[in-house]
């Protein structure tokens, strides 16, 4: 017995720092706050379902990489595609990126729910970020000076709505705040009058205002359809190609449990 | 023979205590040693990681840029913004602090009476034992939008509650002073009480208009300089109350005494007396204070905006300002050593910087305390 447990603490400890998880091992999932509402319920499915533990941390799509590279998790939750940099980073650790869709996502532009202006174009919403316009009335809006509100640089959807919205060359303006997750944005937002922010599809609720972009509001039918500009997939990346628990935990998207599990979180299917 | 073995240690008892004395201090000097000795590998390690950043970009961009894009390709890296943001906060942290913690250790040393004191000194020096990221969470949470809604009215009585005190000081005081010269003591009194009042409508009126002045003021964002400057001088509080408290103490009975022998009016006492006896242990606290601010991580990056400009107009406490503790919480995650270079290098330049900045104002006050004692003990 005591020999038995001694093997399986062995197993474990050989499991966390080999990298990539064999079956019955625990799986360790790192990265995205956006994936991680979709990778937490995953975990607690497959916990119930198959008894394998799997642990998720939300760090960030850059953190969720460097784990990867470091060989520190198994499945990296990015809500942006893998960096060259870090495709060459990896490369060079012996670690083979295999990027999944694990779901789609809208990101969703927000405004105080006092705030009567309820529809911008990609190009406003670009002058606003990029400190051309700054304040409502010349967008439609009350007299009002713009609280631009972003994320910081290791989020991904950060990463997203600037290649999405504001444009790779664009500086956004120096005035622009900062915050650390779509929580955080979202209570600033909740909380401040003449603030604007971006944050995932699935994190909206009524105490803010998500607003239509180029006359499309966002939804998941408008972002399964493509209508909806500011859109993007959500992926799970894996060193090779997955096998045995890691691959049925990426692929619970493809079945009915799974599905209801990203459309009740408010992403949308890919399946 | 009981008698004398008790007086007489003998030649092998004397060894042993020499030994256990040599063991003691050498075991001593190693902890202390070991202190220093972490210092110094703390500066060791931070510069070797910080150097490489200016080999790469050289010193002019980051002293003097406010392009803080460290995420786009290239990256810039001017960090003067932050630097001035981080200067800004302390700054704002200490105005407030600074007055009203030094007040509060005259309060409490020589105006309370001693079982009032028992009381309040623990209540100050429990806000120390609050962790920081509960202030963050209050900062964000509830402070921020009570500015923006109620920001003129919380600033005007900002105002009140600070200089309400000091001006009653100032009135007492001014009005003693002015009044010192009479050598009559019931004209005195008369002319004194006249002085108070005159000093009072002065007062009055300069907490009236200031404050309306304030209440008028709209604020957009309640993440902001003002916010972080108000929760870190809440926070650098108990220790400046605490440290000058203590030095206000250390002076003792006997100069104050002589002080009201010679004549001296309590207030006389106090300024001239008193405070500068205790002036160099203030200054003590006061740089502390000021560290706890400055090194401050968690309510900067909670709650200052992380807006990495210099607030426009320059003075404008209601801008949101970035700092560099905050910049170093805040970009860690995303620099790495393989997937960007210089990225990685500029975060521990400005822990670089905060250390510099840290054992510079160590070794001034360090040396004022030394002067400040030489010159009191006469020397």
């Amino acid at each position: 017995m005591k020999m038995f447990r001694k093997l399986l603490l062995a197993a474990a400890i050989f499991g966390f720092t080999a990298g990539p998880a064999h079956a019955g091992d625990a799986i360790v999932m790192d990265g995205s706050t956006t994936v991680g509402p979709i990778a937490k319920s995953f975990a607690a499915y497959f916990t119930k379902n198959y008894g394998v533990q799997v642990t998720v941390s939300e760090s960030g799509s850059g953190n969720g990489a460097k784990s990867l590279i470091n060989g520190a998790c198994d499945i990296a939750n990015m809500s942006r595609g893998m960096k060259d940099a870090e495709v060459a980073a990896a490369k060079s650790k012996g670690v083979d990126p295999v990027s999944h869709v694990v779901a789609l996502d809208g990101i969703a532009v927000v405004l105080h729910p006092s705030n009567f202006v309820s529809a911008l174009t990609v190009d406003q919403i670009r002058d606003i970020y990029t400190g051309k316009v700054t304040n409502w009335n010349k967008v439609g809006g009350p007299s009002a000076k713009i609280v631009v509100i972003q994320r910081e640089s290791n989020s991904g959807t950060q990463d997203s709505f600037r290649s999405l919205v504001v444009g790779k060359k664009n500086p956004i303006t120096k005035r622009a705040e900062t915050q650390a997750s779509n929580g955080a944005v979202k209570s600033r937002v909740a909380s401040t009058p003449a603030a604007i922010g971006f944050i995932g599809l699935g994190f909206v609720d009524n105490s803010v205002k998500a607003i239509s972009v180029n006359g499309v509001k966002p939804s998941i039918d408008t972002v399964k359809d493509g209508s909806y500009p500011v859109a993007r997939p959500l992926f799970m990346v894996t060193n090779g190609q997955p096998t045995g628990n890691v691959k049925k935990l990426i692929e619970l998207n493809r079945t009915a449990d799974g599905k209801q599990m990203i459309s009740e979180l408010g992403y949308v299917n890919k399946y | 023979m009981g008698g004398s073995s008790a007086f007489v240690v003998s030649a092998k008892k004397r060894r042993m205590q020499q030994i256990m004395k040599m063991t003691g201090e050498s075991l001593l000097f190693l902890v202390a040693s070991f202190v220093a000795v972490v210092v110094l590998f703390i500066f060791y390690f931070v510069a070797r990681d910080a150097i490489p950043f200016f080999q790469l970009r050289g010193f002019a961009e980051f002293f003097t840029s406010t392009n803080w894009y460290p995420a786009d390709e290239p990256g810039e890296f001017g960090a003067l913004a932050i630097i001035y943001g981080s200067g800004m906060v302390t700054l704002g942290s200490a105005l407030i602090a600074v007055p009203l913690g030094i007040a509060a250790a005259i309060c409490l040393s020589d105006v309370l009476p001693f079982n009032i004191r028992q009381y309040a000194k623990p209540v100050i020096e429990m806000l120390a034992a609050i962790p920081s990221v509960a202030y963050g969470f209050f900062a964000l949470v509830i402070f921020a939008p009570l500015l923006q809604n109620f920001g003129g009215t919380i600033l005007m009585w900002t105002w009140w509650v600070i200089a309400g005190p000091f001006l009653v000081l100032a009135v007492v005081v001014l009005g003693d002073m002015v009044t010192a010269g009479e050598p009559d003591e019931a004209k005195r009194d008369r002319k004194r009480l006249l002085m108070n009042g005159f000093f009072s409508v002065l007062a009055l009126g300069l907490l009236y208009w200031v404050g309306n002045t304030l209440n008028a003021i709209q604020i957009m964002s309640g993440t902001n300089a003002l916010n972080v400057s108000i929760i870190l001088s809440f926070m650098a509080l108990p220790t400046i109350v605490s440290v000058s408290e203590d030095a206000l103490q250390a002076v003792g009975r006997e100069l104050r005494e002589g002080s009201y022998a010679l004549g001296a009016t309590r207030a006389e006492t106090l300024v001239q007396t008193v405070l500068p006896a205790a002036s160099s242990g203030i200054l003590a606290a006061v740089i502390l204070g000021i560290m706890r601010a400055l090194g401050e991580t968690m309510v900067v990056w909670m709650a200052s905006g992380n807006s990495s400009q210099i607030p426009d107009p320059w003075f404008n406490y209601l801008d949101s300002i970035r700092t560099l503790t905050a910049t170093i919480a805040g970009d860690m995650g995303e620099a790495d050593q393989v997937t960007g270079s210089a990225r990685y290098h500029v975060l521990f330049a400005m822990g670089l910087l905060l250390l510099i900045f840290s054992f510079v104002s160590n070794f001034i006050s360090e040396r004022v305390v030394v002067r400040q004692r030489k010159i009191l003990s006469g020397q």
